[in-house]
């Protein structure tokens, strides 16, 4: 497979539901791996192949000393790295240590504290690395993963849309759940899920992250109008993407 | 004296981070140990302070693989504590959408990462040049079980439309049925998948396990039922940590489970296999016959068997079930919380789930508390693996390793779900 250009996929701390994505592509799967040569993927392969690598797609965050260095092999071993859903772009659910005392955490789940080798923080790929590009959600979606490799395996930039979910809401058709009195993340989120939750009636609670420069203020005014408290709005921006700049910074606006 | 240590370093073809290490003295095992390294995640921790209306969404997040056991077992344990009674056409639908999860988590570990290892390849993907037939069959199956997720989650990983008191939006009669046929055809190919496992080469290996599993009235359980044991253990869900407890080890980020007293125990697909056998209906029972599994399968290397009969029961009741459905009056039922402790559990395809939450008057989590189904068998794989060991000491390291490997994936181990659970039950040396 000399001439084939060489994919790896990583897991640092997740779910393993962004990894899962590829495999969910089901009706690409088999034309992809004849395409590329599926490299380093221990949650599918035993192959386990060394580097280089041409594309490392990599899923979670950093959360012990041990991930920081090994994300730093990762960097040196490959031509591009493009990270994939919420936990490698910003940390992820986890990230809400970094909100609080991890001893504390640590205290809460295990008897035996000492056992356990974790960093205070959970951080992005790209506070240790450079990165080629993120790629948001939580999960990541399929069509969207499948434009990035695609994408980086053809050398050119991928097209991912930064406006936020309310566009993908209108297309869809879906009544805005705002319009009944539901506080919405949706006006601030980063387009790709494709409005999935409107479509359900129910509120965007935010997985797919802060769109390209969202105005965070303007819509917490919003929501406290429609009743929202304070509480409220830093644990709907304390989720998946707490640990992002601009959900971070209005989340603290709202801590007391 | 002569020593040797086997280790697999990074284990692959399993969920999440784990390795092993099995030490070898004067030809006997002295130990087998898998090692969890999945950092934790600290789940229960961040929960606390937490709304009951944020527990589906966050909990998901534990597992990519099996989001609805966490999402049903955190709902379940709501509407314990809120004395919430939900309609039961909206419990059908959360059967029908565990149903997609069993056939979606399945079908990837039968047929993409535990098959390959029965017939010599370090993938499907290298499998399918020789067997393409049945990587596509794998491939289809998991796709059915996505479209279900799908339909009445929103998407297939952490779907959205689960919530306390029923869903968010509930299908419309026309949509279900549009899935039927697809269905009908899975079940076709489900059946096919029986007859191509049960001809693998099974390694002649027994253990004699306590079977733990849910049971229920009438259905092969997946939402609801009491605990029971092969034992003799039938408990109330409620009542769990009066029969189990769990240790925390050394060599591994997960906690360990055991029966008070007696140790070890076995969860997942032959568990419930063996204590539900009679809750199959015929034909299913029949297909098994014929696959060569009895009523109680004790070599754990035919669970990749019994999964594959699972999936078949899915299709079946997700046939089932779709052509019962009618729209419930309202999607969900009102849930007004209290201070009150609530507890969920059901099967996940990895076996039972475990949650019990402490709520505050305005519905806040106090406490957090979720058992999932690897770290009750982490226990149950050591012995596995002790046991596998044993009767290949003469053989080559490489020998051991592969079989050593195998069997753990027997278990289909879910590692990062087993590395973010509370432990309440305090043991210090
Ligand atoms: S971003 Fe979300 S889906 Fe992806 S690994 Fe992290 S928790 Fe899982
Ligand atoms: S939370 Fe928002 S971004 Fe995530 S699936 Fe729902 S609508 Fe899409």
């Amino acid at each position: 497979m000399a001439n084939f250009l060489r994919l790896a996929v990583w897991k640092f701390a997740s779910c393993d539901g962004c990894q899962l994505t590829l495999l969910d592509c089901e009706d690409e799967l088999l034309a992809l791996a004849e395409a590329v040569d599926l490299a380093y993927f221990p949650e599918a392969s035993s192959k386990m192949a060394q580097g280089p690598y041409d594309l490392s797609l990599v899923e979670g965050s950093i959360t012990t000393a041990h991930d920081a260095q090994r994300i730093r092999d990762v960097r040196a071993q490959s031509k591009h790295v493009v990270t994939i859903g919420a936990c490698a772009t910003s940390g992820g659910i986890q990230a809400l240590r970094n909100f609080a005392d991890v001893g504390d955490f640590v205290a809460a789940v295990y008897a035996r504290p000492d056992y356990i080798d974790t960093l205070e923080t959970s951080t992005p790929i790209s506070a240790h690395v450079t990165v080629d590009f993120e790629l948001q959600g939580c999960p990541v979606d399929k069509r969207q993963l499948l434009e990035v490799i695609g994408a980086f395996l053809t050398n050119r930039k991928p097209v991912i849309p930064e406006y936020s979910v309310c566009f993908e809401c209108k297309r869809r058709g879906n009544i805005c759940v705002m319009v009944k009195g539901e506080p919405c993340l949706g006006p601030v989120t980063h387009a790709g899920c494709g409005a999935i939750c409107p479509a359900y009636r129910r509120a965007c609670y935010g997985c797919f992250g802060p769109m390209e420069a969202p105005n965070l203020p303007a819509l917490s005014e919003e929501w406290r109008q429609m009743g929202a408290a304070k509480g409220q709005i830093r644990d709907v921006l304390r989720t998946f993407y707490g640990w992002s700049d601009p959900f971070r910074r209005e989340s603290n606006a709202h801590d007391n | 004296m002569t020593t040797r240590t086997i280790k697999v370093d990074y284990l692959a073809r399993v969920e999440g981070e784990g390795a092993l290490d099995l030490h070898i003295e004067n030809g006997e095992v002295t130990a087998a140990n898998l090692r969890i390294f999945e950092p934790p995640r600290f789940f229960e921790a961040f929960l606390r302070g937490r709304s009951y209306t944020e527990l589906p969404d966050i909990v998901a997040r534990i597992c990519g693989i099996c989001p609805i056991a966490y999402q049903l077992g955190a709902i379940q344990a709501v509407e314990d504590a809120f004395e919430v009674t939900v309609d039961p056409q909206v419990s059908a639908l959360r059967r029908l959408i565990y149903c997609g999860e069993w056939i979606q988590s399945h079908a990837l570990h039968v047929v993409m990462l535990h098959a390959p290892d029965f017939l010599g390849y370090p993938d499907a993907i290298q499998m399918a040049e020789q067997h393409r037939e049945a990587v596509r069959r794998g491939l289809a199956l998991k796709q059915a079980g996505n479209a279900l997720m799908c339909l009445l989650g929103g998407r297939e990983i952490h779907p959205v439309s689960l919530r306390a008191g029923g869903f968010h939006r509930v299908p419309t009669k026309r949509e279900l049925e549009v899935l039927c046929d697809e269905m009908k055809q899975a079940r076709d190919l489900a059946k096919e998948l029986v007859i191509w496992v049960s001809s693998f080469p099974f390694p002649a290996f027994e253990r004699d396990y306590e079977f733990v599993a849910l049971r229920h009235d009438q259905d092969y359980p997946i939402t609801a039922g009491r605990i029971v044991s092969s034992e003799g253990i039938d408990i109330a869900i409620g009542d769990y940590e009066h029969e189990f407890e769990e240790r925390q080890v050394p060599h591994s980020t997960a906690l360990q489970s055991s029966v008070k007293r007696r140790g070890a125990y076995l969860v997942g697909p032959m568990a419930r296999y063996a204590i539900n056998h009679d809750r199959l209906p015929q034909s299913v029972q029949e297909l098994a016959d014929s696959a060569g599994i009895g009523p109680i399968c004790r070599n754990p290397f035919q669970s990749i068997v019994i999964r594959a009969l699972e999936i078949l029961h899915a299709c079946d009741e997700a046939v089932r079930l779709i052509a019962a459905y009618e729209e419930p009056s309202r999607p969900f039922a009102p849930v007004e919380p209290r201070a009150a402790v609530g507890f969920g559990c059901t099967e996940a395809p990895r076996g039972i789930c475990w949650h019990r939450y402490e709520f505050a008057e305005d519905g806040t989590i106090r406490n957090a508390r979720i058992v999932p189904p690897t770290s009750q068998n982490q226990s149950s794989v050591e012995a596995d693996l002790k046991a596998v060991a044993a009767l290949l000491v003469d053989k080559a390291d490489n020998a051991i390793r592969t079989r050593c490997e195998m069997t753990i994936r027997n278990y289909d181990p879910c590692i990062s779900c087993a590395a973010h659970f509370l432990k309440l039950t305090v043991h210090r040396p």
